[in-house]
């Protein structure tokens, strides 16, 4: 065998080894810790496993999380439709559109939604009369409804923002091009625009859902029972505090799985990017 | 109903008050954990990183309602359960207003160590490398060096952060503190004019907002003076 050969078989040198630094030390007990507090987690949850509690509240975390995952759902669509004049009005060049759309987001996303959703449960409810009369009552008597309708307005606000941001990052020689192509305004924007501002939009699409998904907890206090909702009332009943912790690992677990979902959609959409 | 300093207003007030101090007595515990954050997270230390890493995981991915609960009804419990091991009969209230401050504090330091974290990857490595070689110790280079850069990068997702948390604070109102909005709730329940009071409560946190981001425009104004002058 030659020199040369021998050189590539020859194994590379070893690392030098790391020493107990600090960090490291540090670094160790936080991660027992961690790993401490979730074994403390799963015997607390095991040695309080009851089963007759479970047959009786468990059918309704099942529920709960139905409801959660209809209203986030049924707003997010909502949102997006109601964005799209939004976006369109905060872009136009007409002072009175680009105002009223402005004052909408502002409004929006300078208010708690827990301020904004006691607005229209508590706050419209004391125009019943008015209500009753132009026949909307059924709608905003029902704390579901009233949820819906806080949750959309206030989404409809971010996904504004998210839109016009992702539109506007696309860069103005695209327009010109399909200009110069004879496409008009809205092919333009279905077949040239908006497929290039999806991926930028995506991420915070993705996390406007987490975000949804974790202040839908709120309408709990408006006597909904969604996830949170049912979570309160067994707490009430049993004043077991593992209904708190089953809900902590229900949420967590719909927020994982929504961001590594979500990361999963970008790695596929940006292949063409990577190199 | 009457609306004036014997009425609602001067309880609507102390609800400004105390959601303010909230969220004022939030930010720097908030600040100071998200930091220590993010010095685990970009840390070369593989365990140090998994540490960090499971903080942010936990505290981004529960509800703030739910983390309030865990915090308030929680911390009661095993409070009550630490004093009952050297006293039988005791009872252990935990402050509403701690208890927010501790569920608000752990949410906010985790966006806040995303924050900083992408603020140190902003910064080149030959910072550290040129601060060694004029013989600053790490700790000298952290502050004298990175940390003037850091924050001029960090600000503007520091203060959108501030915007969000002012807005949770409205959350504690679910645990009793007095709040603006549970000042509102209450006077709305007693007076029956519900739509003007909470039109009132989001019109004050509207105010609030608003000088939120003059204040942060005057500190932006201020640290970008600093760099012109340098």
């Amino acid at each position: 065998m030659s020199a040369a050969g021998t050189a590539l078989d020859e194994a590379p040198p070893p690392l030098p080894p790391r020493g107990w630094s600090g960090q490291r030390i540090a670094g160790h007990v936080l991660v027992a810790l961690w790993i401490l507090l979730a074994i403390g987690l799963v015997w607390f949850l095991v040695t309080s496993w009851n089963l007759p509690l479970v047959e009786k509240y468990g059918p309704g975390y099942l529920y709960g999380l139905g409801v959660t995952v209809g209203l986030v759902a049924v707003s997010i669509v909502i949102g997006a439709i109601l964005s799209i004049p939004v976006a369109l009005g905060r872009m136009s060049k007409n002072p009175v559109f680009s105002g009223l759309a402005y004052a909408y987001v502002y409004f929006f996303r300078g208010t708690p939604l827990l301020a904004q959703t006691f607005l229209v449960y508590y706050g419209l409810g004391a125009f019943r009369p008015e209500l009753q009369s132009v026949g909307l009552w059924w709608f905003f008597r029902e704390a579901w409804y009233c949820a819906i309708f806080a949750f959309s307005l206030n989404t409809a606000a971010y996904q504004a923002e998210m839109l016009r941001g992702a539109i506007e990052s696309v860069p103005r020689g695209q327009w010109e091009g399909a200009a110069s192509l004879g496409l008009h305004k809205l092919q333009t924007m279905w077949k040239v625009i908006l497929p290039q501002a999806a991926v930028v939009a995506l991420r915070p699409y993705g996390n406007e859902v987490i975000l949804m998904v974790k202040g839908s907890a709120i309408v709990s206090i408006i006597t909904v029972y969604d996830l949170m909702g049912i979570t309160r009332f067994t707490y009430s009943r049993t004043f077991d505090f593992q209904s708190y912790l089953w809900a902590a690992v229900i949420y967590l677990m719909i927020v994982e799985t929504l961001r590594h979902g979500i990361e999963w959609i970008e790695r596929r959409l940006t292949r063409h990017l990577k190199r | 109903m009457s609306w004036g300093p014997e009425g609602w207003l001067d309880d609507i007030a102390y609800g400004v008050f105390v959601t303010v101090s909230l969220a004022l007595a939030t930010l720097p515990v908030g600040l100071a954990v998200g930091f220590l954050v993010a010095l685990a997270k970009q840390s070369s230390e593989p365990s140090l990183r998994l540490a960090g890493n499971v903080y942010t995981t936990i505290f981004r991915g529960l509800p703030e309602l739910l983390t309030l609960f865990l915090v308030y009804f929680g911390g009661q419990i095993g409070l009550q359960k630490l004093f009952q091991l050297f006293d039988p009969g005791a009872t252990v209230d935990v402050s509403a207003f701690v208890a927010g401050m501790i569920a608000l504090g752990v949410v906010f330091s985790s966006y806040a160590s995303e924050v900083f974290l992408s603020a140190f990857k902003a910064i080149p490595s030959g910072q550290y490398e040129g601060g060694h070689a004029i013989g600053l110790t790490n700790w000298q280079t952290m502050r004298l060096v990175v940390l003037p850069q850091l924050i001029r990068i960090a600000l503007p997702g520091l203060a959108n952060l501030w915007l969000i948390l002012l807005k949770d604070t409205a959350l504690v109102s679910a645990i009793g503190l007095s709040d603006i909005l549970r000042q509102t709730s209450i006077a709305a329940r007693v007076t029956k004019h519900a739509f003007l009071f909470f039109g009132f409560a989001t019109l004050v946190y509207l105010v609030l907002s608003v000088i939120s981001s003059f204040g942060i425009r005057a500190i932006e104004r201020s640290v970008d003076n600093r760099d012109m002058r340098r």
